[in-house]
């Protein structure tokens, strides 16, 4: 199955905080059947996220885990206009990807997985998400940079 | 310039990537080149050796430990956080570039450690993310791969030693193969007619060809205990472990403690020497640690904690074990063939293994002045149960191929010859590896195999040889069916065991690499 699809893409994310954020996210993983136990994966996604929070520099945030409860690689993409505090320390993240594994992944989904975090650190790739007008857009650009690059 | 990296983090599936691709832009940028090995979890392809010899300078952007770090030896490092690598690649490798002048303008104080083997290196399969039962395992593993190279060639030099001296000497030639050869002069007096082959080889003489490959076989064997103990030691301490786990097996070897004693001696040689080289130390003393310090310290701490802790109680149950056979003689015949098994396949040549042997050797030597033949048929006992360990598992690994590592397989196929040899230590690789299951399946059916004999009675005047030396044993074909019984009973038993547990470690000679030390 894709990596991404349209539904698992939130354009307008508007959430108070990261934690809020992520629960949106994993939402819609849970909805696709992806995600078999929103709050256990929620749990280990913070576990993650409090050894060192997943803010990086130029707006991103990449909350991620490796979780018995993912049924299969996946992502889900929000974009938020306003920013929400992902802990880095230039600012606030606009483009938030949560990344997730299911704990016992292939090495092939976890290279899907690795393409994709290599992409995150390209500019362009970058610039093509946060203009994307619209979610098939974005599933597209996504498809074309990991998954059939 | 040319760089390596390695990267790393916690979970394994995004910042590894990100980081490395940062290492790779700013590299690439700058106008040098980079190498990035990615430890992920998608497990991670090491950079070949050739590629780390040839780095001016590492960088490790890493939020868990480097895996197999000593490696990267020798080269000016410059380590960081994993996000660093992200949100300043540029900077890394601006400080790579600083450290590899430095190293130049002052070469000791920029070494990261010892100098690094300029190709090859030694390697672990141990995941310092493990829990401690995979990681013992994984230790254990680590001995034994490089443990086998030494059993499969002496064993099978042994073996072949057997057949050449029974073609070039007859029925007695594998009894006379063992005793008459040396590779040190004789004792002067010469009374047992000792013959230096050093000094004294004749090409025409069979015999003396088939005591090279005896003797050969015999040094090649002489290694099993200080190299398994060794690298277990290397797979916990990483290089700092290699010496005092060597002496410390060789010590274990040399007093009689067999295997057993090699594990124990390279867990000890490998947490010492891990615990010295954790010590924070001034920075003048620094330089000399690793050349100096660990070494002497963790080689006296293991050596002298194996003779005087181990060496005492040691002696007391060979002691102990020894009268207590001796008091057996009288009892029933069975029960003794029973006992003998289940020590000859305990230890595999440790100190219990050894008294059972010695107890039916020197019987032996008794018999040839007096009759007894209750001393044969003991004698005959103790080498057929010390056949069945190699051989059962030879025949589960043939079986069962996927319970076993590849290593364990291709040493399955030698312990098919080891053990119709009489050489036990070709069940040591898995015994070593997993013992809890692996030494009572041998036992059980040596023990079968010991008790079976003696219900036989056959009898057998060679203390050593195998299937080489049927021509000695009393009803051959029952003494086979007895051996093909005790074989059966091992193999069952140790599938068994293995197919309700964790299945095999992986190790590095599962990828076939070449080794070098």
């Amino acid at each position: 199955m894709a990596l991404i699809t349209e539904k698992l893409v939130v354009l307008n994310l508007d959430s108070p905080d990261r934690h809020a954020a992520t629960r949106v996210l994993a939402q819609a993983l849970a909805d696709e059947g992806r995600v078999t136990d929103l709050d256990g994966f929620l749990a280990d996604v913070r576990k993650r996220e409090e050894q060192m929070p997943t803010g990086l520099p130029g707006g991103i945030g990449i909350p991620h885990a490796r979780s018995a409860y993912v049924t299969e690689p996946s992502l889900a993409f929000g974009r938020s206009p306003e920013g929400i505090d992902w802990g880095a320390e230039d600012g606030p993240a606009t483009l938030i990807f949560l990344i997730a594994a299911p704990e016992g992944g292939g090495d092939d989904h976890l290279k899907i997985l690795a393409a994709l975090a290599r992409r995150l650190m390209r500019t362009e790739f970058r610039e093509s998400l946060m203009n994307a007008p619209d979610a098939t857009t974005v599933v597209d650009v996504v498809t074309r940079e990991v998954v059939n690059p | 310039m040319k760089f390596v990296g390695v990267t790393s983090c916690p979970t394994g599936i995004a910042h590894t990537y990100m980081a490395a691709e940062g290492l790779e832009q700013a590299a690439r940028a700058a106008g040098h080149e980079i190498e990035v090995e990615t430890q992920g979890s998608a497990g991670f392809d090491r950079l070949s050796p050739e590629t780390i010899a040839a780095a001016d300078a590492v960088i490790f952007a890493v939020g868990v430990p480097v895996r197999e770090r000593a490696r990267f030896a020798g080269k000016p490092l410059v380590e960081a956080d994993v996000k660093k690598a992200i949100s300043d690649g540029p900077g890394l490798i601006a400080r790579a570039v600083a450290a590899v002048g430095e190293a130049v303008a002052n070469p000791a104080a920029a070494q990261t450690g010892p100098p690094a083997p300029a190709a090859g290196g030694l390697s672990t399969k141990v995941d310092n993310q493990a829990s401690v039962g995979v990681r013992i395992r994984q230790w254990l593993m680590t001995g034994v791969s490089y443990m086998i190279p030494f059993v499969a060639a002496g064993g099978i030099l042994i073996a072949l030693g057997f057949m050449v001296a029974q073609l070039a000497g007859g029925k007695e030639g594998a009894i006379v193969v063992t005793k008459l050869y040396a590779l040190t002069g004789p004792p002067v007096p010469n009374p047992t007619h000792i013959i230096n082959i050093v000094t004294d080889f004749n090409p025409a003489d069979g015999m003396q060809w088939a005591a090279l490959l005896f003797l050969v076989g015999g040094a090649s064997f002489s290694f099993l205990v200080p190299i398994l103990s060794g690298f277990i030691a290397f797979a916990i301490a990483d290089r700092p472990g290699l010496a005092p786990g060597i002496v410390g097996g060789f010590i274990a070897s040399t007093i009689g403690a067999g295997f057993l004693g090699g594990i124990a001696t390279g867990f000890i040689g490998g947490f010492v020497a891990l615990w010295i080289s954790r010590w924070k130390v001034p920075k003048g003393v620094r330089g000399v640690m690793p050349v100096v310090v660990i070494p002497l310290l963790s080689v006296l701490i293991t050596g002298a904690a194996l003779i005087l802790i181990l060496g005492r109680p040691l002696k007391a149950l060979t002691d102990g074990l020894a009268s207590w056979l001796h008091g057996l003689s009288g009892a029933n015949l069975i029960v003794l063939g029973v006992i003998l098994g289940l020590m000859m396949a305990f230890d595999m040549g440790g100190p219990v293994n050894k008294t059972a042997y010695t107890f039916a050797t020197t019987g032996l030597a008794a018999a040839a002045t007096a009759t007894g033949s209750t001393n044969l048929k003991v004698m005959a006992a103790v080498m057929a149960a010390g056949m069945t360990p190699p051989l059962g598992l030879a025949l589960a690994t043939t079986v069962r191929r996927r319970l076993f590592s590849e290593a364990e397989r291709e040493n399955g196929q030698a312990a098919w010859l080891l053990g119709a040899s009489f050489i036990t230590e070709g069940a040591i690789p898995f015994a070593a590896a997993d013992p809890l299951r692996v030494i009572p399946s041998c036992m059980l059916g040596s023990a079968f195999t010991g008790g079976l004999v003696m219900a036989f009675g056959n009898t057998l005047r060679a203390p050593h040889g195998g299937i080489w030396v049927t021509p000695l044993i009393s009803s051959p074909l029952l003494y086979l069916l007895a051996i093909a019984i005790g074989t059966v009973i091992t193999a069952a038993a140790v599938i068994a065991l293995k197919a309700a547990g964790p299945g095999p470690v992986k190790t590095e000679l599962d990828t076939a690499e070449a080794v070098t030390v």
